[in-house]
């Protein structure tokens, strides 16, 4: 089975192959470093021409990528890390997230940002963070959250297909571990369904997609966390849940929410970002207007503490969630067919 | 080689013949005049940057592009430019005044313009990588066209300027900086903003640079066709530095200057200063000319309805 890492760096060899549109943009991306986290590995030597080393001037490549998207090419820029996506926002709230519509809708921005986010690897404070919620507050972009299950090649292959500008928000801690897709609707012990579109979202059950005491609704690096709890949960508590691995949280993906909600009841939402409005919160407002009687109770968030992501591994551990602060979580939100 | 020489044939290119240089500039002055008074008499809403005083360089420096293949980028004080690059009053008069008919629907307003191969944003030295951009996109192309992007002295100020720079000239790209350095970063005089002088700037990245104290715009013109042609013949970038000065306001009503200064600039009107070029019939002739034309189209968009909300739900 490929690691995700391998899965993502094919998918962009193939990529390159098929449309000489598409160029690479970003920091240390010639071989043999191919990359910091060796995802763009052998793109350079394959195609010198179209893969282009930057300096370090994150505000200067996203203007550049922008400019080569508005006139014809399909840009992909790696963004070493998340955290240093904070230095091009200028470019994409003000630029690339505005451009179509501030132009009458007369002009197309089609490129990646490919950048990977997370912790769990003690960088620290500012190479450790998951800042998709300063992304989801930027109307006029697409925010995609493969997670370890997802169809990685498929879904970068569509960002770079999408004709709006698509951030491909990788995870550090999910580079090395195997891309598992579901056989015959399964993963594991687990049943798992996965959806519609460019970038669907993933749902799991324990029980067959059998009423549910809870949906713990996630993404990215934090689906095997959500697994271990649901898991934990059946075996421990005799609690069912489903999982929910959006790939898409901008546009949020509310349906395989809502269609999983119906068979819970109970909501509880998992990321990696700081709590204070993140993902979750965002996502509690929408289910409790969209589908308010189908809520047996509260909705709760899983998240970071707010503050830094200290690097010292246990410190690391007691900021970010794990499986047990879901479990705790959906205990709390209640139950109603098992406990 | 006469100036005549230098036309391109695309319809909507500025002139190269003084009568057109000057007629290009009249119209802009007059447009933007026209708008202030709008704005005095509550018919327009929102925000305007006039160019009033600076005309010499939009038409000086467009007149040596070719609208077809080139591409110019502009800042928040556009209006200039893109009359100068499309000759499209009546978009952009329905456009700042949110009117049907307005170039972008009514969107983007007096700062951010989009047509063929023109842009504008308004966020200062953002436009800078985004113009690098479109070269290197035309550079692959092999289109043989310059990115043009205008800026302002106050622009300086904003980093992503010079990683911009840098990397133009480390990738050769065909990318042409205009600095219309008018000595007011909005409120604030240049001499509280930089330091050192503005074309070491562009030596450090090595990359090749002129400055020009002038309103004449056959100087701005010869200044620029240099410059140019060094993009188009060698495929990298030059950082043009013309000094100007504003009449207007930075932006409405918020001028604080001391009106000995501007009374001062005004004798180097570049309006003037082209008309000595014209006879007195002529001058006359095309003021007439271009005013009926402003008012019309101002008659015309009075006329014509607001921008229906359907068109901006996206």
């Amino acid at each position: 089975m490929m690691r995700c890492g391998q899965a993502l760096n094919a998918a962009l060899h193939e990529i390159f192959e098929r449309d000489e549109r598409v160029y690479l943009l970003g920091e240390d991306l010639l071989d043999p470093y191919g990359g910091a986290f060796k995802i763009s590995q052998g793109l350079s030597t394959k195609w010198p021409e179209r893969v282009l080393p930057t300096p370090v001037s994150e505000a200067s490549i996203f203007g550049i990528t922008a400019g080569l998207a508005l006139r014809g090419y399909r840009p992909i820029l790696e963004i070493m890390f998340g955290d240093f996506v904070t230095l091009g926002l200028d470019q994409v709230v003000n630029g690339i997230a505005k451009f179509r519509a501030m132009f009458d809708d007369r002009v197309t921005v089609p490129l990646v940002v490919r950048t990977p986010m997370g912790a769990r690897r003690g960088y620290g404070p500012t190479h450790s963070q998951s800042l998709e919620k300063l992304l989801i507050g930027v109307p006029g972009i697409t925010v995609v959250t493969p997670s370890e299950c997802h169809d990685l090649g498929a879904m970068l292959t569509e960002a770079v297909a999408d004709d709006e500008p698509v951030f491909f928000v990788e995870n550090k801690v999910m580079y090395g571990r195997p891309n598992r897709r579901p056989e015959g609707g399964r993963i594991g012990e687990l049943a798992c369904h996965e959806g519609e579109g460019r970038y669907p979202a993933l749902t799991f059950s324990g029980n067959g997609f059998g009423p549910s005491d809870a949906t713990i609704v996630t993404y990215g690096g934090m689906l095997p966390v959500a697994l271990d709890a649901a898991t934990e949960l059946i075996l421990e508590h005799e609690v069912f849940t489903e999982v929910v691995a959006l790939g898409r949280i901008l546009p949020l993906d509310l349906e395989p929410v809502l269609d999983s909600l119906g068979r819970t009841g109970s909501l509880v939402s998992l990321e990696e970002g700081t709590l204070t409005g993140g993902v979750g919160a965002e996502l509690a407002a929408r289910v409790q207007a969209e589908a308010w009687s189908a809520l047996d109770g509260p909705v709760l968030r899983v998240a970071t503490r707010d503050g830094i992501v200290p690097s010292a591994r246990s410190l690391e551990d007691e900021a970010l969630p794990g499986v047990e602060d879901v479990v705790a979580a959906v205990t709390a939100v209640g139950t109603r067919v098992g406990g | 080689m006469g100036r005549q020489e230098q036309a391109g044939t695309a319809p909507s290119r500025a002139g190269t013949d003084e009568r057109a240089l000057y007629e290009r500039m009249a119209l802009i002055r007059r447009f933007e005049e026209t708008l202030l008074e709008l704005f005095a008499a509550g018919e327009l809403h929102g925000t305007t940057h006039t160019c009033i005083g600076q005309e010499a360089d939009a038409v000086g420096v467009i007149s040596c592009l070719e609208p077809e293949r080139d591409v110019v980028v502009s800042n928040h004080r556009c209006h200039g430019h893109y009359l100068a690059f499309t000759d499209d009053v009546d978009g952009l008069l329905r456009e700042v005044m949110g009117r049907v008919g307005g170039v972008c629907g009514g969107k983007g307003g007096s700062q951010h313009l989009f047509a063929g191969n023109f842009y504008s944003n308004g966020v200062l030295g953002s436009t800078v990588p985004v113009a690098a951009g479109m070269a290197l996109a035309e550079r692959e192309k092999g289109s043989g066209a310059v990115a043009t992007v205008f800026v302002g002295d106050g622009t300086l100020g904003q980093g992503v300027v010079y990683e911009s720079l840098n990397i133009a000239s480390l990738w050769r790209l065909p990318l042409l900086v205009v600095v219309e350095h008018n000595g007011y970063a909005q409120s604030t005089p240049s001499t509280l903003q930089l330091a050192g002088d503005v074309e070491s700037r562009a030596r450090a990245f090595g990359v090749a640079t002129s400055r020009h104290d002038t309103t004449d715009v056959l100087e701005v013109q010869a200044a620029a066709r240099e410059a140019v042609e060094h993009v188009r013949s060698t495929g990298t970038p030059y950082f043009l530095v013309l000094d100007t000065y504003r009449f207007s306001p930075h932006s409405k009503g918020d001028d604080f200057r001391d009106p000995e200064e501007i009374a001062a600039r005004r004798l180097r009107d570049p309006l003037t200063v082209a008309a000595g070029l014209l006879g007195d019939d002529e001058r006359d002739e095309i003021t007439e000319a271009v005013e009926r034309r402003v008012a019309d189209a101002v008659q015309e968009a009075l006329g014509a309805p607001f921008a229906a909300t359907e068109a901006a739900a996206r």
